[in-house]
């Protein structure tokens, strides 16, 4: 039982060595990418994206949903992503791989615009 | 609100029209903007009489009558309406019954609700029954998917670029725009540059007597651009028509029937025959309104437009399905 907590408090500061080896070799993207890759939700609603702005870590995918009774789209202003028409409750989905920031908008409905920063 | 209305000129520009009283009593009650908002489609300062004298009159008269009918969103079937087929079928029963029988229909956009082939092949379907020419320039949810391929493989194949087009009936001018496509973040509707010339290119030739009808998806002028009910470039456009005497702008988008009248242009909105939208800025977005299902047909409805040689402005006549 003694050994083994002994093992975790010398193995922590070896992984926190390591993380910062290769952070400085810029992997962090990288292991953060591993460690957090996770999902966040957008709900389209009232003409409107909830959040309109959201801040990820590289590797998150985001997922929109149309819960209106008309149709939209997910179109970044830059054509990095564009989601064909989504009716009532259907989905789009695209993983962000590069940090940046990324506007987008509802190119039926273009006052309806939103932004994801990728970190 | 437009139960009592039905048949009725709302906007009756030939009989005592853009008289000064009337536009400036519209123009107060308005306040400052120059919008004239029309409560349940009635303008007060403008007479009202009942449609079939007017059809009567305009049938004695052998100038131009044509329908103008929008926004039918077949494929739509959530709660604010969940037949509109059947609505679209009682507008064209509506127009087989109009005493003046129109020359043509225009349908100003939202043929369909989600561009699939299906919703096209049934509003042509319906329309057939009325045994008219049907002119068509598209809204935007007829333009999903595949910037528009579809909508000009149908309707636009005479069409320029995005599918704009002229054409003339009885010496009067009638122009197709599309201000649906490329739509940008933030903005409004978009004519774009290549529209706008040919658009001036058009128009040149023709003598500021003759009479223009322009006829597009989104308002060509802005009603509310919150909701982005307003066309970014319309400016332009309406300068190439100011040498005209008569100009009606014929336009859908917003489910609801508004009116406007700047100088020698007379904008119009159409209801739609699929469902009602909010008054601008009524609500907290434009989607669907739903109303009790016996009101539906009461807030659904057509626009027949009348042409009499020797007057002005048009009259044109919006009437409920109910």
């Amino acid at each position: 039982m003694r050994r083994r907590v002994w093992i975790v408090v010398l193995a922590a500061p070896m992984i926190a060595a390591a993380v910062l080896l290769v952070s400085g070799t810029r992997g962090l993207a990288a292991s953060a990418e591993q460690a957090q890759a996770s999902s966040v939700e957008v709900k389209i609603d009232n003409f409107s994206f909830g959040p309109a702005a959201l801040t990820v870590t590289v590797g998150t995918t985001v997922t929109w949903t149309n819960r209106d009774d008309i149709p939209h789209t997910v179109v970044s202003d830059d054509k990095v992503f564009k989601s064909k028409v989504l009716d009532t409750d259907e989905k789009f989905s695209f993983t962000f791989t590069k940090p940046g920031t990324y506007g987008y908008f509802c190119s039926i409905h273009p006052k309806m615009t939103g932004k994801v920063v990728v970190q | 609100m437009t139960k009592n209305v039905k048949d009725e000129i709302l906007h009756d520009h030939n009989q005592d029209g853009i008289d000064r009283r009337g536009f400036l009593k519209c123009m107060a009650w308005a306040g400052t903007g120059a919008l004239c908002v029309m409560q349940g489609g009635v303008l007060k300062s403008y007479s009202l009489s009942r449609l079939s004298d007017l059809g009567g009159n305009a049938a004695a008269a052998g100038e131009l009558s044509f329908v103008q009918i929008s926004d039918s969103h077949m494929g739509f079937n959530k709660p604010a309406n969940p037949d509109v087929a059947g609505t679209l079928k009682a507008a064209v029963d509506k127009i087989n019954g109009l005493s003046a029988a129109p020359e043509f229909l225009l349908h100003t956009g939202d043929i369909s609700h989600l561009s699939k082939p299906e919703e096209f092949d049934t509003v042509d379907q319906i329309l057939k029954a009325t045994g008219k020419e049907v002119f068509f320039v598209p809204g935007e949810h007829d333009v999903l998917n595949d910037d528009g391929a579809q909508f000009r493989e149908r309707y636009g194949k005479a069409a320029k670029g995005a599918g704009w087009y002229s054409f003339e009936k009885k010496g009067v001018h009638f122009i197709g725009l599309v201000n649906v496509m490329n739509l940008k973040a933030g903005g409004l509707g978009t004519l774009g540059h290549e529209q706008l010339e040919w658009l001036e290119d058009d128009v040149k030739r023709l003598k500021s007597s003759t009479p223009i009808v322009v006829f597009a998806h989104i308002p060509l002028w802005t009603v509310y651009p919150d909701w982005g009910w307003g066309t970014e470039d319309s400016a332009q456009a309406l300068a190439y028509l100011k040498k005209f005497g008569s100009v009606t702008v014929l336009n859908g988008h917003i489910h609801q029937t508004l009116q406007k009248v700047e100088g020698n242009v007379t904008f119009h909105t159409a209801a739609s025959t699929a469902f009602p939208q909010p008054e601008p800025g009524k609500a907290p977005s434009p989607g669907p309104m739903k109303v009790p299902a016996e009101q539906l047909r009461s807030v659904l409805g057509i626009t027949d437009v009348n042409y009499v040689r020797g007057q002005q402005a048009l009259a044109v006549v919006d009437s409920s399905l109910a």
